[in-house]
This record gives C-alpha cells, structure tokens and sequence, in this order.
C-alpha cells in the first residue's frame, strides 16, 4: 500500500498532472459543446424538411464520449511521462534505493496511474456532460440524462481512461526516452490509427483486424465514438464493450511486462 | 543510536561488456570509522558503490551488510543510508515533497523530513523548487535522503565535490560525528586530499582492482622526510643506526622508515644539531598516486 501512496504523492508533487489534466477538461469541453451545437444544429435541418427523418443515433452519446474518444491521449500520457520522468531525471536511483523490489515499484506505478486515470476519466466526463448537456437542453435535444445506459457508458468510460494511463505506464517503460514516447504517442493516437481505422472501413478483412486497434477497443468498451458514429469506419464490425476492455487490458499488460523486462530491471547507473 | 554492520565486498566483479569496470575486489568496511574509497575517474568506484546498492547487477561475487544483501533488507534506507554522486531529483520537486514520497515508500516518519532538513542546512529552502539549487545545495539534499531513516551505515559517493570551504569543514566534521557515534562511513572520492583529514582508514582502487586496504596513518609510513645538519656524516649514521633509509638529496639527506618527530629525537641523542626537518607534505598523495598508476613523474 505504501509503495501505491509514494507513487501518488509522486505523482501530484510535480506540476504535470495538473497542465494534463487542464488541457484535457478545455479541450474535451469545446469539442463536447461544438458536436452538441453541430449535431443539434444538422438534426434540425435535416428533420424540418421533407421527407423521412434521418436517424443520426443519440446525438447526447456522441457528445459525452468525447470525453474518451478524444481525451483518451492524456492519460496515456501522463503514464507515459511518469514513468519516463524517472529515468529521464534520475529518480530511480532513491526510487529503488527506497524499494529494492522493482516489480513492486512498477505494480505500484501501475496501480496509481490507474487511480488517476480513473479521476481524468471523472474530470473529462464532467466537462463533456455538463456543457454538453446545457446546449442539447438549449436546443431541446434529449440529454439522455435521465437514462441509466448514460451513466453506465460513464462508468466504462472512466474504466478506459483508467487502462489507457496504464498502457502508458506499459509504453514508458517500453520506450524510456521522454522526446520519443511522446512523439510515438501522438502520431499513433492523432494520426496513424484515425486513418487506419478510416481506411480498414474499404475492405472487410481490414475491418476485422482494425476493430483490435487500441482507439477502437476503447470506443468499443464505452459503447459510443463520434468515429462509429460519423460512420468513418464503414460498417466495420464492432466488439462487445467486455472485449473492447479486455483487448485495452491486454495491451496495458504486454506493454507493461515487455517494459519491465527491456528498461526497468536494467542496471541503473 | 543505530549501530552499523560492517560492509563486506567479497570477489565483486563487473564487466559492461568488454570492458571490465570492476576485478574481483574484496574489502571490509568497519563500523565506528570513516573509510576512505579512494581511486581516480573510472577506476570503478561507482561501479562498486551501485553494485553494493542493487542499483547495478555483479557480474560475479557478492556484497553485503553484515551478510544481507541490500535488496533483502528488512528497511533499506533505515539501515543503508546512501548518496550518489549523480544528483538524482526532479527539478519540479521541492526538497521537501523529495524527501516526503521516499520517506512514505520507505515507510519512514514524515517527521524525519524536516529533521533532516534541518540537520544539512537546508531549513529555510524547503519549499523551494530543487531545479533551482545550485551544486552544493544539492549536495546537502542527496545527504539529507542519505539521513532519512537514521542509518547505521552510510555510503556517500564524492559527498565533497561542490560544497562551499563552510560546507567542507561542515561534512568532514559531520562525518566524524557520525563514526564517533558507531556509525559505518563509506565516503568516496578521487582525490585523496580531499578525505585526508576526514578518514582513518582507506580503500584504494585502481582499474577496477584492489590495491591498498589499511590505515591511512600506514600509507603514511613511507613518507619522505629531508633532514640536514652540519655534521652531516653524523647525521647519516645515526638515522641508519635507528633503523632508517637514507640516500642523499640536494638539500641533505632523504630519509624513509622514521616520521619527522622521530628523526629529531635521534638527531638530539646523538648530540647533532639540525638545520632542517622537512617532511615532504605532498608525500601522501605522491604515494596515492603511485598506487594508482599516475605517477606522472615516475
């Protein structure tokens, strides 16, 4: 337990977690209010005319899973950047002088990144709901918040944000060099995978192996995503929420156990 | 009081991989005593130290304290306290907040944060960012994270570099304090005057290898001393008569085997007046240095 309490206090006595987690609530915050505002707006349009009305789904889902679909990047790095602090500043040297066990240590990072990823999760669905909430009651759109599934894709979605901080725990470890996990992090999550899972929509084969992608798991597990809304992924098929979990898990162990054995148990000099 | 356990390096070796940083090197460390770990840059004292610490796996031998090997201490810092030289803290840190986690995962009081804050000087700076410390402030830092649980025994990896004269005359007299107290003190350094007048007895290393292990006073013994008198010839048999080796010198006569207070009592006993009694005073390092292999005048 005590080891799990450093890890937090090492956590919140550097000024990271806050410049993360500022960053996450302002830009989950606008995207939530520009999807309410946007999709409000088109369902408007689009059921005024003639004709049937177009079925765009729960808009109110769309708007609160950005929290995840596009905040998902901060926990992972503040994993990331956790871990990579360490070598980076030396600090591994007290950390293990402290705790000789370094599997310990490294359970114990993984347990509290995955406390505060939890409570990114809290603070990103708290900025997605309440704006987005206000402007779907502004333009008499269903908040859906009244709806017991809402508050269930909450709850999961605060679990993925839990597993994403702890694969970046996994990557910190995995790539120990501070400049290049974050590069690698960014180019994965803001460009390689949205095209991936944008072109994986052309073939069916591609549709099959793109549904294991970390993005699309977590979409999978909180049950919603502005990309399989928008339809971007074609009809490519979807895991259940249960699988998407477990494929974040797996990831989150493979990652964190392939760094303990490359960087973590390595001589410290 | 926290007594120590004596350290013991039993046949370490270490090699990253063709270069052998550290050759079966074997050495006790006593407790109520300060020993000197003395060797130049790269001679594998740090390679030592980090084996002794778990930071660094041995590619053969052992190393204890008192037979437990560090990764199966019960209380690690409350029983090895240790400074590396490589200043390890986040600079976004306060002292305070450093100390404070590895107190907690230590499962030290947070009461010894202060305290040992206090104790190194570092009081007033507590709250302050350790990215903006200057050398020997962090010096004091690494030192306060060695004093954390109160040890028995501390390692201190060049604890001298970069400390102000207050803050040498400060360590060196701390030091003693702590030896005086049953402590075991291991204080490395590549200078050895740096640890002269700290240290009572030495470990020197030269390329990874053991090459000196004993009193510093016995290190001494071969020291030089120049002597004169008029009645030189007199002079030169009674030194070899009290058991000397005398060669001659351009100022007089080069004795070893005697100390200069000796030297006078046989000069006075044999009626001789002396003119000059020097001892060589960089005797000592020239005999480090000997040791060592850098002798740039042999």
């Amino acid at each position: 337990m005590r080891i799990i309490r450093a890890e937090l206090a090492k956590l919140f006595s550097t000024r990271m977690w806050w410049i993360l987690l500022a960053a996450l609530a302002v830009y989950v915050a606008f995207v939530a209010v520009l999807f309410a505002v946007l999709f409000g707006a088109l369902s408007d349009q689009l059921n005024t005319g003639a004709g049937a009305p177009v079925e765009l789904g729960d808009v109110f889902t769309l708007v609160y899973s950005s929290a995840t679909a596009i905040g998902y990047v901060f926990p992972v790095l503040l994993g990331a950047l956790a871990v990579t602090a360490e070598f980076r500043h030396q600090t591994l040297t007290p950390t293990f002088l402290a705790t000789p066990g370094r599997g310990r240590v490294l359970a114990g990072k993984v347990a509290a990144l995955g406390v505060v990823g939890g409570l990114f999760g809290v603070v990103a669905f708290i900025a997605s709901v309440a704006p987005g909430a206000l402007v779907l009651d502004l333009t008499d759109m269903n908040t859906g918040l009244g709806d017991t599934d809402t508050w269930l894709m909450i709850a999961r979605g605060i679990l993925a944000m839990a597993l994403w901080a702890i694969i970046g725990v996994g990557l910190g470890a995995l790539i120990p060099n501070q400049v290049a996990v974050i590069v690698i992090v960014l180019v994965f999550t803001q460009f390689l995978e949205p095209i991936l899972r944008t072109a994986a929509g052309i073939w069916e084969w591609a549709g099959t192996l793109a549904q294991f992608l970390p993005g699309a798991a977590s979409d999978a597990l909180v049950g919603a995503s502005v990309f399989s809304a928008l339809g971007t992924t074609g009809g490519a098929p979807v895991l259940e929420w249960w699988q998407g979990g477990l494929v974040l898990l797996a990831i989150a162990v493979v990652a964190t156990v392939a760094g303990y054995l490359t960087s973590w148990k390595k001589d410290v000099t | 009081m926290p007594s120590g356990v004596s350290i013991e390096i039993n046949g370490l070796s270490k090699s990253f991989g063709k270069v052998q940083a550290v050759s079966d090197l074997s050495f006790t460390v006593q407790p109520g005593r300060v020993t000197g770990f003395l060797g130049p840059n790269g001679a594998g004292k740090t390679t030592t130290l980090r084996m002794l610490l778990n930071l660094v796996k041995p590619s053969s031998g052992t190393a204890t304290f008192g037979g437990v090997a560090y990764a199966n201490l019960d209380a690690p810092l409350a029983t090895v306290g240790t400074a590396l030289e490589a200043a390890s803290f986040h600079p976004g840190r306060t002292a305070r907040s450093h100390l404070s986690l590895y107190a907690r995962a230590a499962g030290i009081d947070q009461s010894r944060v202060d305290a040992t804050l206090e104790l190194v000087g570092l009081g007033s700076y507590a709250t302050r960012r350790v990215g903006g410390y200057s050398l020997g402030m962090r010096q004091r830092l690494g030192l306060a994270f060695a004093l954390l649980g109160d040890p028995g025994v501390l390692v201190l990896d060049e604890p001298i570099n970069g400390l102000d004269p207050e803050g040498i005359r400060w360590i060196r007299m701390f030091l003693g304090e702590l030896a005086a107290q049953g402590r075991t003190v291991l204080v490395s350094s590549h200078l050895l005057s740096e640890v002269q007048q700290t240290v009572d007895e030495v470990v020197i290393i030269a390329k990874g290898r053991l090459v000196y292990q004993g009193a510093l006073a016995s290190l001494e013994q071969g020291t030089r001393v120049v002597v004169d008198a008029l009645d030189r010839p007199g002079l030169r048999t009674a030194l070899a008569a009290a058991g000397a080796a005398v060669s001659d010198v351009d100022t007089g006569l080069a004795v070893t085997g005697l100390t200069a207070p000796e030297i006078g009592l046989t000069a006075l006993r044999a009626g001789i007046a002396l003119n000059l009694l020097a001892p060589e005073s960089e005797g000592l390092e020239k005999i480090f240095l000997k040791l060592v292999g850098e002798d740039v005048n042999a």
